[in-house]
């Protein structure tokens, strides 16, 4: 799994994102986490937006299909973003 | 937009009306969408907890009346997002639709859908209709939704699923009669496919639907899927399946994945004709507000703080008035059978099973103002956002932000803090949150401190205000956590996880708690405490009550009679040898048998038989200590702290130096903070963990802890 993100070290996912600064979903890179994401409105070529971190950093919550999804920073690891 | 919308076509009276026999109804829908609400709605009072066969979910039932003549069973089933199971709660699900055999086979599915969040709770619709079972969605929350400027065409959205839609508000009951006049029809499965399986895997699915005699094609490709955790199937028919599968290029990740991105795309389609946004973006603004002072790095904790504080008051202060109330109550009762009545049944009526039943009933007024408090948390979404905050550290130690409340609340009592743990999902998280919570100190270990601090450590002070006892107390609570998080840290690398811990969870927007729904939670969590502990604690403290009231032969009769010879010699008044003879008859009961018994095992940690007595009677609750070594050293009830600290060290041991030395004081204490002693605590993860291999190893990791820990102690300080 974690030779595969370090495949694609030079795509930006959730993870990168800026407090505010939003992006569109490319695809997910874990098969099984990716399909808790889907079910949750996390399709590719939806927008995201980054709305808050906790207060150490992680996790962080992002804004998607009208309404707010916490996830840790390793799962927001997992969500790329087009570039 | 209009509240009550039964569509025309659907109130045909000429239908005919679902047979009179009771038929169920089972409610599902996503997490957060009002489901409880709901449930809480159509049956009120009238729900019933039991278990899901074979697994450890809570089985909601209730019964809801339709009509005077019409009744249906409803069935709340637990919260998802998919068909798909990501947790052992979800599974539970497709065990109950998949296997129409099942005689909790649903006749009839309503769904409940979050009108401000429509697009995510249609996907979990979409599967269900393509399972063509008789459906009913409850459109929730229409209320939050016009709020945010989300318009949605009722009649409009009928066309789109063909299936009867109940607009609705479940926190005020608007639209529950309708959707009982719904219910009470007989409704058709909805004709609308959402999904169309790939040509390449038709084949395979025709098989197994013939294989299986299933009715749809939908059916038979959850089959495949689940193939493996289909609980119904018998192992020759999984077997079957997966050769199936295996000759063809069936890859359930990727399949399920293409599934629900086609039906995102649909529902994407399905809702441009339906519904209209016009933002206000005022209530997530709202929410969004609240949070940067509610998770803020300094603000948030220390309001959390706060709320704990105010949370262990309540359960420490506000609780020990209902709880004196309960104690007086039972003593009364009992004094008055006792004045009334007379013989040994008596006595096992009143110190056996009236003192037990109370031992049970004081702890009622905790757990109920505990889960006051939860649910007021849960209610508002302030729990959402303490799981949050706190991930990030508790995840560390192997346990989950949500971990926090159980923890803390151990501090006051273990029972109610273990039920608490019921919000953790994930259910590896939760099995360490319930193995280490009593560890921490809780409040029936003050009584044996305070004795035993005072007994032991010198009233001294430091820098004039630190005082050397409330320290030596202070140590004790951090020990018991430390113990706790390490405890917790073990069983992290010992545990193997069920299912992947996710953190991937809704934050929901805040809202007034529904105060009916609390009211409901503190009944249901006083009843499940009461009728399931209840019993493994009444019947334990009659157990221990006959071990100290009976001793075999005429031990009694002896020791009564020594006691009266030797009180004539000393010339003790009435009450002293009334005293006496009750320290002796204990010594000579089963209990001090045991207690002689068990003396070499615990001699390594400095104890002799008497505290062997106490020990083992402490078993019941551990703020029996005090009164069995009152008892014991013949003391007598009444005597207060002072007195039996006075007696205590005037103890002498066999060299006739004093007794109650510090090693044994410290190497008590020290046990006492290890050591399983509490029967309702294990009776409680009994029930909670729905096995006995929880608390058996609960009863021996901490007792064994208890053993070396205090050992270590004794031999630190001798």
């Amino acid at each position: 799994m974690r030779k595969k993100v370090d495949e694609r070290k030079g795509q930006k996912s959730v993870r990168d994102l800026k407090i505010g600064e939003r992006g569109v979903i490319c695809c997910l890179n874990d098969p099984e986490m990716g399909l808790k994401l889907l079910e949750m409105g996390c399709i590719p070529g939806t927008e995201v937006k980054l709305n808050s971190r906790a207060p150490l950093g992680d996790p962080i919550t992002i804004i998607v299909n009208d309404y707010t999804l916490s996830l840790r920073l390793d799962e927001a690891q997992t969500i790329l973003l087009k570039p | 937009m209009t509240i009550v919308t039964i569509q025309p076509q659907e109130v045909q009276t000429e239908r005919p009306v679902a047979p009179q026999s009771i038929s169920k109804v089972a409610l599902i829908g996503n997490p957060n969408s009002g489901k409880s609400s709901l449930f809480n709605q159509l049956t009120g009072l009238n729900q019933k907890v039991g278990n899901f066969p074979g697994v450890t979910v809570d089985k909601k039932t209730g019964y809801c009346q339709l009509s005077p003549t019409h009744k249906v069973q409803i069935i709340d089933l637990p919260g998802t997002y998919s068909l798909y199971p990501k947790s052992l709660d979800e599974r539970v699900i497709i065990d109950l639709l998949y296997d129409p055999e099942s005689r909790h086979f649903p006749d009839l599915v309503v769904v409940t859908a979050d009108a401000s969040n429509l697009k995510r709770n249609l996907l979990l619709y979409t599967q269900l209709a393509d399972l063509k079972i008789p459906t009913v969605l409850a459109l929730n929350m229409v209320d939050v939704a016009e709020q945010e400027g989300i318009k949605i065409d009722v009649p409009a959205l009928h066309r789109e699923l063909g299936v009867p839609i109940i607009p609705m508000n479940a926190r005020k009951g608007i639209g529950v009669a309708a959707l009982k006049i719904i219910m009470s029809q007989q409704l058709e499965a909805p004709k609308t496919r959402f999904y169309d399986i790939p040509e390449a895997l038709k084949p395979a699915v025709q098989s197994i639907r013939s294989q299986f005699n299933l009715k749809n094609d939908y059916q038979a490709l959850h089959y495949a899927h689940q193939c493996k955790s289909l609980k119904f199937l018998s192992e020759g028919d999984k077997a079957w399946l997966e050769s199936l599968l295996s000759t063809l290029d069936f890859h359930s990740n990727a399949q399920q994945a293409d599934e629900i991105i086609a039906r995102y795309a649909r529902i994407n389609t399905l809702l441009l004709d339906v519904m209209r946004v016009e933002r206000v973006d005022k209530d997530e603004k709202f929410s969004n507000r609240l949070d940067q002072v509610l998770t803020h790095k300094v603000f948030g904790y220390l309001i959390f703080f706060i709320i704990l504080f105010l949370i262990f008051q309540a359960i420490f202060a506000w609780a020990s008035y209902p709880m004196e109330l309960i104690d007086v109550g039972i003593t009364g009762l009992n004094g008055l059978i006792q004045q009334s009545f007379d013989g040994p049944l008596v006595d096992l009526l009143t110190e056996g099973i009236i003192a037990g039943l109370g031992g049970v009933l004081v702890f009622v007024p905790q757990i109920a103002i505990l889960f006051a408090f939860i649910a007021i948390l849960e209610e508002t979404g302030y729990m959402a956002r303490v799981t949050f905050m706190m991930d990030r550290i508790m995840r560390k130690f192997g346990l989950n932000g949500k971990s926090i409340v159980p923890l803390i609340s151990g501090v006051a009592c273990a029972v109610p803090a273990i039920m608490s743990a019921r919000t953790i999902e994930n259910w590896k998280d939760r099995m360490i949150t319930i193995f280490v919570t009593p560890l921490m100190s809780c409040s029936a270990r003050i009584p044996v401190y305070t004795i035993l601090i005072a007994l032991v450590v010198p009233e001294k002070y430091y820098f004039g205000f630190m005082n050397l006892q409330g320290l030596v107390l202070m140590a004790l609570y951090l020990i018991g956590f430390l113990a706790a998080i390490f405890s917790a840290l073990l069983l992290k690398t010992i545990l193997k996880a069920r299912e992947r811990s996710y953190f991937i969870m809704e934050f929901p927007v805040y809202k007034m708690p529904r105060w009916k729904n609390v009211g409901i939670t503190i009944v249901e969590k006083c009843k499940a405490f009461v009728f399931e502990a209840g019993k493994v604690i009444v019947a334990i403290s009659v157990i221990l009550w006959v071990l100290a009231s009976y001793g075999p032969g005429d031990n009694f009769e002896q020791a009564r009679q020594q006691a009266i010879a030797e009180a004539k010699v000393k010339n003790l008044t009435p009450q002293q040898t009334e005293n006496k003879i009750a320290s002796y008859q204990l010594e000579s009961s089963y209990a001090g048998l045991i207690g002689h018994t068990i003396e070499p095992a615990i001699r390594p940690l400095g104890y002799d038989w008497k505290i062997g007595i106490a020990l083992l009677t402490s078993f019941a609750a551990r703020e029996v200590f005090v009164g069995t070594i009152s008892t014991i050293y013949s003391i007598g009830e009444e005597e207060n702290v002072s007195t039996i600290k006075e007696k205590l060290l005037s103890e002498k041991d066999a060299n006739g130096d004093p007794f109650f030395t510090p090693a044994r004081g410290f190497s008590l204490m020290i046990f006492y903070l290890f050591a399983m002693q509490c029967v309702s605590t294990l009776a409680i993860v009994r029930r909670e963990t729905k096995s006995w291999t929880w608390p058996l190893a609960q009863l021996l990791y901490m007792s064994g802890l208890a053993y070396v820990m205090a050992f270590i102690t004794y031999h630190i300080f001798k």
